[in-house]
């Protein structure tokens, strides 16, 4: 037993020191979806924030869906998401202000190298898929990239939870998840780029539709509401919010490459009034 | 087998490169599992032993309660723990939630019914055979616990590292009341998670290999520990 005690003495002493840094350093944490942090976006851009500020951030990496439910129980003083409709219905119920646009990136339809479905329309491709019957994983997790899917389902006319059975798979995960079940079943799924540039187990997936002017998809920042929940970090979060829309932070997050290639297109208007 | 050989390879990698972010991993993923089984033992050894040797109405149920409890999915004891530390939770005013102590709290509830039970179990076993002893010296409830404890410390071991065991590898609590933040709460079991869904596959498992070979180390050390501890006291 006394070695154990030991251990857990040790054990004790990290944990209290790292409680010591949490009490010495400012920070503020964010919502944010999964799309921002595995497409190695949060890597980049926030220690450029951290320098320059001083401030920490937090991330908590969740689907769209999720990170609003946390901004909603007040458990997070940012919320970085894309799902504009979702987002404008967050600030209407009084759950968050301040919001901005601040990127966007697009979404691509990714499925076998010997696909049937290529092209430019992905409303078009969607029919395709289901004509064919061809195993299609979907995220099914109430995310942003979620949601779009579903509005291309809405948009060609098919409701896959009725026609979709044997091919059409929920599987209820995360981005990275969802693509590496598409990439074992040799199957379709729709994902943000950043995302799919930063996947390493592709196996025989490739990009099949992209450029459809619908696959746009914004990303926008707001501050959890402080009237609301006053244990949110107002000033620092605020400071966050205009740091990623000011000239810097648009210029910081153009600057990120995958293999030469850029992932999100800053697109912040200044603010008006 | 090309994947399993990448793992190895990354593993000693990340190994030798002595990688900082590691080592906090690391550090951080040992605190908080060591802490909340020294707190589920200080709980559980004494409830355990005191399970063992009282008979109540209702005990043969407490029993099986303490028993079934070792099988509470983490994942709902995340959920449980994220909604009262969440701010609109009962605890919310504490501003726990995504941090260190909350996960230490989720692997309390989940290790303390484990070492209650194996414990209880060691002690019944030692009750069995000097309860007319205790009985006979009229000795007290409480110290008759703590002697049982003391004489059955090196069985009770196993009771501790199986709590212990349960800690280092469980994801589903953690991940939902730590958030999986980097340098903050990110332990190894979430970043295996992590580099999992990105796809990094040799990452992910190279990271398993030395998560195993921790958990190799810390039996091998109590192990060897309770030998030299037999040697002394022959």
């Amino acid at each position: 037993m006394r070695p154990f005690f030991g251990a857990t003495a040790i054990g004790w002493l990290l944990l209290s020191a790292s409680f010591q840094t949490l009490a010495q350093q400012s920070f503020i944490t964010v919502a944010s979806t999964t799309s921002t942090e595995e497409s190695g976006l949060f890597g980049y851009l926030l220690p450029a924030f951290t320098k320059e500020t001083g401030i920490e951030v937090r991330v908590v990496a969740v689907g769209t869906g999720q990170a609003l439910k946390i901004g909603e129980r007040g458990d997070c003083d940012v919320v970085f998401v894309h799902d504009r409709p979702a987002e404008l219905a967050f600030v209407e119920h009084g759950f968050g202000i301040d919001r901005r646009e601040v990127m966007y990136n697009d979404f691509i339809l990714v499925g076998p190298a010997n696909d049937p479905a290529h092209g430019d329309d992905i409303v078009a491709a969607f029919r395709k898929i289901a004509e064919a019957k061809a195993p299609f994983v979907a995220r099914g997790d109430d995310s942003g990239t979620s949601k779009a899917e579903l509005r291309f389902w809405k948009e060609a006319g098919l409701d896959p939870k009725t026609v979709g059975a044997g091919w059409y798979r929920d599987t209820g995960s995360g981005m990275g998840p969802t693509l590496n079940t598409a990439a074992a079943m040799d199957g379709y799924t729709l994902s943000d780029r950043g995302t799919w540039l930063n996947f390493k187990n592709r196996q025989n997936l490739k990009i099949v539709v992209q450029g459809d002017r619908r696959l746009f998809n914004q990303y926008g920042v707001m501050l959890v509401n402080p009237a609301r929940y006053p244990s949110v970090k107002r000033e620092l979060g605020d400071k966050f919010i205009n740091w990623l829309t000011s000239p810097t932070g648009q210029k910081t997050i153009g600057d990120y490459k995958i293999n030469g290639e850029q992932l999100f297109f800053p697109d912040a208007k200044p603010l008006s009034g | 087998m090309q994947d399993i050989a990448n793992a190895l390879v990354a593993a000693w990698d990340l190994v030798l490169s002595g990688n900082s972010t590691l080592l906090g991993i690391v550090s951080l993923s040992l605190g908080i599992s060591l802490t909340a089984v020294f707190f589920a033992s200080c709980i559980g050894l004494p409830l355990g032993a005191a399970l063992a040797i009282t008979r109540f109405p209702g005990r043969n149920a407490a029993v099986v309660a303490v028993n079934a409890l070792m099988g509470l999915p983490p994942v709902v004891v995340g959920l449980f723990v994220y909604l009262a530390l969440s701010r609109s939770g009962p605890l919310g005013s504490l501003g726990l939630l995504f941090t260190p102590p909350a996960m230490v709290i989720a692997q309390v509830i989940l290790v303390t019914p484990i070492v209650a039970a194996v414990a209880r179990q060691i002690v019944e076993d030692l009750w069995r055979e000097y309860a007319e002893l205790y009985l006979f010296d009229g000795v007290g409830r409480v110290h008759t616990i703590c002697s049982l404890l003391w004489l059955g410390r090196l069985s009770l071991t196993t009771a501790v590292l199986a709590g212990a065991g349960r800690a280092v590898a469980e994801v589903g609590a953690i991940l939902i009341v730590g958030g999986n933040i980097a340098g903050v709460t990110r332990t190894m079991t979430t970043a295996i998670a992590l580099e999992t869904s990105r796809g990094d596959l040799a990452l992910a498992l190279g990271l398993g290999i030395i998560l195993l070979a921790l958990i190799f180390l810390i039996n091998g050390t109590a192990h060897f520990a309770g030998q030299a501890v037999r040697r002394a006291a022959a």
